[in-house]
């Protein structure tokens, strides 16, 4: 079995884990961090987005290994020093979340998509969210707080 | 997925060696169709090898009339390259319009063309302009490459190294999509350019990507969407499913030719 590294949220994690281990269930299952979620397991939902040297992937469809040496970010590394992430408290003011099942995904693809997109507008939100899915249908208001947290973060 | 082994090389000469070590080898590029194929057991490599760790297969770079684009290159890159925009932004759109943004930032040119899906994109964009295949064995053209379904011209061990795309003078991509999955129920794309008029539809042949003669040939006469308005496909050997019928996809391959010509301008 592989021996897989890489740094997740800043600090270091290695596991000895079976070449087949997909990148969430190393996140979820060796590291605990909970927060990524699995929907649909097929690529589609989103809700298993993290940031993989600085890009949004779908970590359910990515094997631990291909993260070999790679620096990812979760939904837990958001936060700091108890202060939420302008995207978290966009999504808590504007209502961004219903169930919240989909909402870290959400969140993560959020922030990859305001920092490739300068002077971010609702169409391209919409778009943008091509690959996540909210069950609970609450895309206005995810698209609001996107928005608000795209001005916030100028 | 069944258990196999794994392994990243650094080099193409390593995976090269990798490849003709292994029983039942299968690369791995990006991984947006391996892996969902592998998760529902639909393949059981001996062995996966990752490309994604050699750095010589992602570039892009423009030379004389043509783009030449690293076969590890991702759908993202290949969307924001300020060089494909320029020259052909045909390309760059196509690009941009696979998938998602998260599958735009791990899907790879060269797994898209290698796995042949007949509802794939960068097929299209291939046998559309013309474009020349390297691998580590030799050079293949567009025309002489997707041999099927899910089957191309590579042999075993055989790797893709770039694809080469010469400059169009005109040239646009346009896919009716699927409501539900977003992959292609017909993607057209047209373009003219040193080597004529191509039109290269994807989506619809149960064969896979395929070129319109018809339409080429009234396109090189007059380039305009009327041109191509009553140039219909014939439905035999067109998918048939519950997303459409044969017709139903006859009929828009000509729809989605006519906007094509339309973008193209």
């Amino acid at each position: 079995m592989p021996v897989v590294s890489m740094t997740v949220n800043g600090k270091p994690a290695s596991a000895d884990v079976e070449a087949r281990t997909l990148l969430v269930q190393f996140i979820r299952e060796q590291l605990g961090l909970t927060g990524t979620h699995v929907g649909c397991d097929t690529s589609q939902c989103g809700a298993c987005v993290v940031h993989v040297d600085g890009r949004a992937v779908k970590s359910c469809t990515m094997l631990a290994a291909q993260a070999e040496g790679a620096e990812v970010l979760t939904i837990e590394g958001l936060a700091k020093n108890g202060e939420l992430h302008p995207v978290q408290a966009a999504f808590r003011e504007h209502h961004g979340l219903q169930c919240g099942f989909c909402t870290p995904g959400m969140i993560m693809t959020a922030i990859d998509m305001i920092r490739r997109n300068p002077g971010l507008d609702e169409e391209t939100v919409r778009e943008e969210l091509e690959g996540n899915i909210c069950r609970c249908t609450g895309y206005h208001n995810i698209v609001k707080a996107i928005l608000a947290a795209s001005q916030e973060m100028r | 997925m069944y258990q196999f082994n794994y392994e990243r090389p650094k080099t193409l000469a390593d995976a090269e060696a990798l490849l003709g070590k292994a029983d039942d080898p299968k690369i791995l590029a990006g991984g947006q169709t391996l892996i969902p194929t592998l998760k529902q057991r639909l393949a059981m490599p001996s062995d996966v090898i990752d490309i994604g760790g050699i750095k010589d297969l992602d570039f892009i770079r423009a030379e004389g009339d043509a783009i030449m684009i690293g076969a590890a290159t991702r759908h993202a890159t290949v969307a924001q390259s300020a060089d494909v925009k320029k020259h052909n932004p045909a390309l760059a759109a196509l690009a941009g319009g696979i998938g998602d943004p998260a599958v735009r930032h791990m899907g790879t040119i060269g797994g898209s063309i290698a796995n042949n899906d007949p509802a794939a994109d960068y097929p299209a964009a291939c046998l559309g302009l013309d474009a020349k295949i390297h691998t580590t064995k030799r050079l293949i053209e567009a025309d002489e490459f997707f041999k099927g379904m899910f089957e191309t011209a590579l042999q075993d061990g055989e790797i893709i190294k770039e694809v080469t795309f010469p400059h169009p003078e005109k040239a646009a991509y346009m896919k009716f999509r699927n409501p539900a999955s977003r992959y292609a129920m017909v993607g057209v794309f047209v373009s003219r350019g040193p080597w004529g008029v191509r039109v290269a539809v994807t989506g619809a042949g149960q064969n896979g990507v395929f070129r319109v003669n018809d339409m080429e040939e009234a396109l090189s006469k007059n380039w305009s969407p009327e041109a191509v308005a009553g140039i219909k496909v014939p439905a035999t050997g067109l998918n048939s499913d519950l997303h459409g019928s044969a017709e139903y996809r006859a009929h828009l391959v000509t729809v989605m030719a006519k906007r094509a010509v339309a973008a193209a301008g």
